[in-house]
């Protein structure tokens, strides 16, 4: 084979080689150009210098290769290579070598034994490094052939004694990468060198060079990926190793420490000078510690990093790595957090500080301090204190990490993550308020913690805000100064930042129903009332009293005789509230009081399976009563409709499915009243107006099929058929209609033409579907098929119109969870009077903030729309990072619209709305394309004509005030 | 045996005057040039007629170092060069270079204009003896001659401080300073590299205290702050200018910053607006958040905080103020406690120590009822709080630098005596290295063990390494070559080329060894046996039987004759040069032990 490929390149370029010494005009030559192998081989002769080899190198590397001639070019680059004597072109080559290999389809094994040869009579260190690199990549490309990865190894053991660096660590790289993993596999091959990969490398692990010692380590972990396991006997090795002067080498084989802890985590070691002895995932976890105090922060945030897995660790080596013990002037003396706590333990809670308060108490025997702790003493302490503040978010994360698999942990913990809400960088305060959410059910926070963490909620950063509001949700207090202390925090950051009402309400309805025997002793004291007196009725459009009442009326829920503290008016906004704020309020009983129990409690009390079974109920209705007459059938479809539509209202969980299959109901109700109408008995150019009502219903259906297909998250692929078959019976509407009104058979030609391909590739898309669909319209279209291929556009009109009347509906089964995406535009809020002003021709910033739910890859589709007065629409595609993602299937968007606009006369209303932008490409039954990188995506996705691009508005659009003012000049 | 010495002038035993001399490998270097706060008189400048009685001091010394700008490490440095004269080069980050004159020039006004002290060095003294100061950058290998060569690493501590390493040939002390190794509000921690210096010259201030976290005194502080602030209550920190104050300056700014916060921050004006105006300049040295921020904003361009006047004191509503002195003992921050103090709203914070005596110790001390002159009772009804804020390094601290350092010795400086004595006897402990603790005028003498190195021509060492095994980084190679040493440079080469270098014929130098061996059989059928056995034994080795009847191993000739009175013994007459010693005695010791008795 490769003998005959060879020739037959050789005989390609010969025939240039002519053709050049006829004509020297470069335009023919390229004419006559028969493959890329054949003109580098010109190229090559014709270069002069090593430098313009070199050029044409370069150049021809620019350009991607077929795979057909692949191997011609490798052998031509091949020969040259022996011919070359200058070592910067045979680099070049080689590494040209490599990439050929890459080339996808192309199977690199004939080309081998040549690049090997290569290695033979090589001399400079740079070509056989990247040799070496080349033959990895051969490998690579080989997976299922051992008898070849096991050549390439020997090899590379071979050159292990060079003494270049670069030689070595490729060697190390690629026996990494191809050594074999199986035992059974080295015994079995013979050869000496690839019989213990592990010792091989592991020799290296004393090399003279850094760079060498890091590739031995890097290799030996290339080893565990691939499913090798370590020898123990490393690790001795690999703790030597942890000491050395090179911070490469020592943050990989912290990493190595790490894997060999996680294979072995129950073996035992003996502590040096001492005959102790200790698991081996403890020693390992007290060396990775020490690491964290290294020169390098690198090491340091690798180091934290792999801490925060070590979960087997014991818990006293756990508990050790938070220790520090304080001394001052050779006396012991308690931390701050001791202090604190001691003081809560106490009773007494703030106290005046004064000087010498921290005095320390004890004398300390000089001999029992120890200042290197071995291991774990105090690391965290230090990996907190980190000048670097990647080291300091590695620590955290570390922490958390540990104390979500430790109560007792997390307990000792909270003191050191409370303290990091006070880190100077963002970044950190904010990862510590995530972690300690993450963490919040293992703990319970003492009051002066607490104050600490709520003193927090004043930062000017709304991230940080919201996130403490998270935290506060899911925090566990002790007392009920701590509840009276968070409502008196969050009320006062509600006056200085009122747009967080919505997060500050939904803290205080978990804070209540959280905590509901620790609120019941404050409702007087909350609501004010008075034993004698009436007090007056507070303002029930306050968001500070709606904040306390959420929290008392979410603590009543769980505990009976709360209401009893009620007083009249209590009541009464308890009704408005669980109106206007449901989601907020839960429903309550409240005894005697009929205005509110009776609507509330017998009707609405959720109960997941009386109402599922309705919806099943409704749905089964519909689907069998399909053959009545068509007037019954679009009476049931309009009742049906409007039951769904109310469940979805009532249900939360159910609102997605019941829009869904209501907006299918909907369609199908459509197109029965299409086909219902008049114009289809009678000659066409007469009712122009019934048409209009027919395209309509057309055009409704197409769009509403689009919501359904890209507005729902949970879609599966049986309901996208369904979604698609409504859309192509929309089509076949379309055209009907088209055909009855349109004068003139040309336009039809291409529509049906159109209509047909549609049809053709809804058949490939879901083939596998198309059992399901007995009795459909597309089922006997496709049966249709070879007649309308054939038949004139009048005629196919005529088919389809038959059809279209004759399909059944489908039934459309509904999939386990099913969401509609939506958005709430928070800000603006469109009810200021105050236009905003300014200088027209410039441009005006104006926030918005909105939560999207349910919206999927919400950086790639949600667009901000902005309607002007004069009918003017511009489409703003928000910034990846001015997304948020606060928890699963909800998002948030927080960004700034750039408005802009010639001077008006008087102020007037913009619109501002979200719109959810689409690709029928991207639909998710045309098998998935993983994405590719984008400069890829350019050139190798040329975009398919039948792809529709549209939007859906998925957001209530708020007005704004604007004023563009004239300049003045 | 080569030897460091070190003569601690000032600072050995004792904090302040920091002055320490080192002469290592022939070179003197004087550390630091501070004065003593404690003293008046002649004491407080270090006593620098211990360096020589008579001769100029530029002969006797090769460089001066200043580690940072603190007094007590610089003050008295116009009167070394200008007064006692000294015209070498002196050695400073770029920082203290800017910062060291103001502090040296407010140093010079509160002497002579305030307490009318004469014959102090005069403001001209102060900048002839800056234009004798060269500035380096931290990393920066400075040779201060041919051999002797000095580097400044990040110290922490105040903007600009170093520590030192000092290294002649092969030698090197490494000089600390003052330095912090947790990190502040607006700088990073001290660094150093691996450098494995002979001699580490360390601070020891917190010799006997392992500090608390950092975080829970800031905390602190800044609650009681805003908590005092919300109250509509005034705050009054009195500060020393620099340093300190550029810290807890950032601290309330972010905070005020990241809380939204209204009321008005005041530092009284002074050399604090100058000072400032360099920590503006020098955002290289200041710490991760502040170097990755500035390009927004530079943090010490503060937003919040303002100049002082003095009519502000009598504002209503909430304020904070910075004022000098930090003690409370004269100035503006006296002023404005006396009119503050009776107010229970009111706070005030002390972040530093304060010497007894002053107001601040007295009210630091409990006492509400204070004499002020003039006979008048000021009553403090004000809440007065202390917060420590230091920037040395802890014990811990102190631990881990000489762990990331490793050097051979250790010497404490800074300190107070008996807390060194604790460290000194902890570093011995833990680390196994000698640690000193001299006393001012006390010289310690160090020997030092440093390596010579040799130059090797490039294909000698090809040559050798391509010998035997694989080279192994861990243990020594054995090499073969000529030790030239030449103008005091060592040299080492081929045989070949030190003979031609030295203009010597080649002599060949030969052992020949007989070994008798009791053989009946004939001389050939001796060889025989004698080859096989060769071959068997020294599998490695190209062993050949010429026919000549001799057999050689490499290079190493064996022939066999009869024993002239006793045929029945042989004898093996082994030859081999002086380059195959090795083998040939090997050789020999095997035939001496006889030939096998086998059949063959």
């Amino acid at each position: 084979m490769a003998a005959h490929l060879k020739k037959r390149v050789y005989e390609e370029f010969t025939k240039v080689v002519q053709q050049q010494h006829e004509d020297l005009s470069t335009k023919k030559l390229r004419l006559t150009k028969p493959s890329k192998s054949a003109a580098l081989h010109v190229d090559l002769c014709k270069a002069t210098s090593p430098a313009d080899a070199l050029q044409y190198l370069l150049q021809f590397a620019r350009k991607p290769v077929e795979v057909e001639s692949v191997e011609g070019v490798v052998r031509i680059l091949l020969e040259h290579y022996y011919k070359e004597n200058d070592a910067s072109v045979r680099l070049k080559i080689a590494s040209l070598l490599g990439l050929l290999s890459k080339t996808a389809g192309f199977s690199p094994d004939c080309i081998m034994d040549d690049a090997i040869n290569t290695l033979q009579n090589e001399k400079s260190h740079q070509v056989l490094a990247q040799l070496l690199d080349t033959l990895l990549v051969i490998g690579t490309k080989l997976p299922e052939n051992p008898s070849i990865r096991m050549r390439l190894v020997e090899v590379a053991c071979k050159h292990l004694t060079d003494s270049s660096h670069g030689v070595r660590n490729k060697c190390l790289q690629l026996i990494g990468c191809l050594g074999p993993v199986e035992k059974g596999v080295a015994k079995e091959t013979e050869s000496q060198a690839a019989k213990d990969v592990q010792k091989i490398i592991g020799d290296h692990f004393n090399d003279q060079d850094p760079r060498v010692r890091t590739a031995a380590i890097k290799a030996m972990l290339q080893l565990h990926e691939r499913g090798l396991k370590l020898q123990q006997a490393i690790y001795s090795q690999a703790c030597k190793l942890l000491a050395d002067d090179y911070e490469q080498v020592r943050s990989a084989a912290v990493q190595l420490i790490w894997v060999l802890s996680q294979l072995y985590p129950e073996s035992i070691v003996p502590i040096p000078s001492s005959n102790e002895e200790i698991r081996l995932v403890d020693d390992a976890f007290g060396k990775i510690c020490h690491m964290v105090s290294d020169g390098s922060w690198v090491v340091r945030v690798q180091a934290a990093k792999l801490l925060g897995s070590m979960q087997q660790v014991s818990s006293h080596f756990l508990e050790q790595t938070l220790d520090k013990k304080l001394m001052s002037d050779l006396r012991r003396k308690r931390t701050a957090h001791e202090r604190a706590k001691e003081l809560y333990s106490s009773g007494e809670f703030s106290s005046g500080r004064k000087w010498g308060d921290d005095a320390p108490k004890e004398e300390i025997d000089t001999g029992a301090v120890n200042l290197i702790e071995s291991g774990a003493c105090g690391a965290f302490v230090h990996g907190l204190e980190d000048e670097m503040y990647e080291v300091r978010i590695a620590a955290v994360e570390a922490l958390c990490m540990l104390a979500q698999s430790s109560p007792s942990f997390a307990e000792k913990c909270l003191d050191f993550l409370v303290d990091m809400f006070n880190d100077e960088i963002e970044e950190v305060r904010l990862q510590s308020i995530h972690t300690m959410r993450k963490i919040s059910h293992n703990i319970t926070l003492r009051e002066d913690q607490l104050d600490t963490v709520l003193a927090v909620l004043e930062d000017s950063s709304r991230d940080i805000r919201e996130a403490l509001h998270e935290l506060l949700c899911c925090t566990n207090v002790s007392t009920k100064e701590g509840i009276h202390l968070a409502l008196v925090e969050l009320l006062k950051n509600l006056t200085k930042y009122p747009t967080d009402r919505e997060s500050i309400w939904k803290c205080l309805k978990f804070l209540g129903s959280r905590h509901p025997t620790l609120v019941l002793p404050l409702v007087p004291e909350l609501l004010s009332t008075h034993p004698f007196f009436d007090t007056p009725e507070p303002d029930m459009d306050d968001p500070a009293y709606i904040a306390v009442l959420v929290l008392i009326f979410n603590a009543a829920k769980s505990c009976p005789t709360m209401p009893a503290l009620f007083s009249d008016h209590t009541f009464r906004h308890y009704a408005y509230l669980r109106d206007s704020l449901s989601h907020l309020v839960p429903p309550l009983r409240l005894p005697g009081r009929k205005l509110v129990s009776s609507p509330v409690s017998p009707s609405i009390t959720p109960h997941e399976d009386p109402s599922q079974q309705f919806l099943h109920q409704s749905l089964e209705r519909v689907y069998n009563l399909q053959h009545l007459d068509p007037q019954g059938i679009q009476e049931l479809l309009e009742f049906t409709i409007c039951d769904l539509q109310r469940l979805g209202e009532l249900q939360s969980e159910l609102a997605g499915m019941a829009d869904f299959t209501a907006t299918y109901l909907q369609c199908q109700l459509l197109l029965i009243k299409a086909l219902q109408e008049k114009l289809w008995n009678v000659a066409a150019p007469l009712y122009l107006k019934q048409n209009a009502l027919a395209s309509a219903a057309a055009k409704q259906i197409l769009e509403e099929t689009y919501k359904m297909e890209f507005m729902y998250s949970g879609v599966e692929s049986r309901q996208v058929v369904i979604i698609h078959h409504m859309r192509l019976q929309a089509k076949a509407l379309q055209l009907i209609v088209t055909a009855r009104t349109a004068r003139g058979v040309e336009p039809l030609f291409g529509m049906c033409e159109k209509f047909l391909q549609e049809v053709d590739s809804f058949q490939r898309c879901f083939i596998s579907e198309l059992p399901h669909m007995q009795g459909s319209f597309v089922d006997k279209l496709l049966d249709l098929m070879p007649r309308l291929v054939t038949s004139k556009p009048s005629e196919v009109v005529k088919i389809l119109q038959t059809t279209l009347r004759q399909s059944t509906f489908l039934h459309l089964p509904l999939p386990e969870q099913l969401h509609r995406a939506t958005a709430n535009i928070i800000e603006p809020t469109g009810e200021s009077d105050n236009p905003l002003r300014f200088t027209s021709g410039l441009v005006v910033a104006l926030d918005v903030d909105a939560t999207l739910e349910h919206v999927q890859d919400p950086q790639g589709t949600v667009k901000v729309q902005v309607l002007y007065p004069d009918g003017q629409a511009q489409l703003i595609h928000p910034k990846p990072a001015d997304f948020r993602n606060p928890g699963p299937g909800r998002h948030r968007l927080i960004t700034q619209v750039y408005l802009s606009h010639t001077a008006w006369t008087e102020p007037c209303q913009i619109e501002v709305r979200l719109l959810l932008a689409y690709n029928s490409n991207r639909s998710k039954a045309s098998a998935r394309i993983p994405k590719s990188t984008w400069s890829e995506s350019l050139e190798t996705l040329p975009p398919s004509e039948n792809g529709i691009e549209g939007t859906i508005p998925f957001s209530k659009p708020v007005k704004v005030y604007i004023m563009p003012k004239p300049a003045r000049r | 045996m080569p030897e460091i010495k070190v003569t601690p002038l000032g600072a050995g035993q004792d904090v302040g005057r920091s002055c320490i001399l080192v002469s290592i490998a022939g070179k003197n270097v004087m550390l630091d040039c501070g004065m003593h706060m404690g003293y008046n008189d002649d004491r407080r400048f270090p006593d620098f007629s211990y360096i020589t009685q008579n001769g100029r001091l530029t002969d006797f010394l090769d460089c001066v170092i200043i580690s940072h700008f603190h007094l007590d490490h610089c003050g008295a440095l116009p009167y070394f060069s200008e007064m006692v004269g000294y015209d070498g080069p002196i050695y400073m980050t770029h920082p203290t270079k800017a910062i060291c004159p103001i502090l040296l020039e407010d140093y010079r006004k509160i002497t002579v204009d305030k307490k009318g002290e004469t014959n102090f060095f005069t403001s001209q003294m102060i900048k002839d003896c800056m234009k004798k100061v060269v500035a380096v950058h931290l990393h920066q290998t400075v040779q201060v001659d041919e051999e002797l060569e000095i580097k400044a690493y990040y110290a922490g501590h105040v903007l600009g401080a170093a520590m030192f390493q000092i290294k002649v040939g092969c030698e090197s002390v490494v000089y600390t300073g003052d330095y912090n190794m947790t990190p502040d509000r607006h700088l990073g921690a001290a660094w150093i590299d691996k450098c494995r210096p002979d001699l580490l010259i360390s601070e020891s201030t917190y010799a006997t205290t392992i500090r608390d976290s950092k975080r829970c005194r800031e905390r602190d502080f800044l609650k009681k702050v805003h908590e005092t602030v919300e109250r509509g209550g005034k705050v009054l920190i009195p500060v020393f200018a620099l340093g300190r104050a550029q810290e807890l300056c950032i601290l309330l700014e972010t905070f005020w910053e990241r809380m939204n916060l209204k009321a008005p921050i005041y530092f009284s004006t002074g050399l604090t607006e100058k000072a400032n105006h360099y920590y503006k300049l020098f955002i290289t040295w200041t710490n991760q958040k502040i170097r990755k921020t500035f390009v927004q904003r530079n943090m010490f361009e503060f937003k919040h905080i303002k100049a002082f006047d003095r009519a502000f004191a009598d504002n209503p509503g909430p304020m904070v103020v910075f004022a000098t002195p930090g003690m409370l003992h004269a100035g503006q921050s006296l002023q404005i406690f006396r009119k503050w103090a009776g107010n229970e709203k009111n706070m005030v914070i002390m972040p530093g120590y304060c010497v007894q005596g002053t107001v601040g110790h007295k009210i630091l001390s409990g006492q509400r009822k204070l004499e002020m002159e003039g006979r008048q009772i000021l009553e403090v009804k004000m809440q007065v709080e202390y917060m420590s804020f230091s920037a040395h390094a802890d014990a811990k601290g102190i631990m881990q630098l000489i762990r990331q350092a490793e050097p051979r010795n250790v010497l404490l400086v800074h300190g107070e005596a008996k807390k060194m004595e604790f460290l000194k006897q902890k570093i011995e402990q833990e680390f196994h290295v000698s640690c000193y603790m001299p006393a001012n005028g006390e010289t310690t003498t160090i020997f030092t063990n440093p390596c010579i190195p040799v130059d090797i021509s490039l294909g000698l060492l090809k040559r050798e390494a391509a010998i035997g095994p694989v080279p192994d980084a861990k243990k020594p190679k054995l090499m073969h070559g000529t030790l030239l040493m030449k103008d005091n440079s060592f040299r080492l080469v081929s045989p070949e080329q030190a003979l031609k270098e030295l203009g010597l014929a080649e002599h060949q130098l030969r052992f020949t060894c007989r070994v008798h061996i009791q053989d009946p059989r004939k001389e050939h059928e001796t060889v025989l046996r004698v080859y096989n056995h060769l071959k068997g034994v020294l599998k490695d080795y190209s062993v050949q039987h010429l026919p000549d009847g001799s057999i050689t191993v490499e290079s190493i000739l064996i022939q066999a004759t009869a024993h002239s009175e006793d045929q029945g013994t042989k004898v093996l007459l082994v030859s081999w040069t002086y380059q195959d010693e090795e083998l040939g005695s090997y050789l020999t010791s095997l035939l001496k032990k006889g030939l096998p008795q086998s059949t063959s």
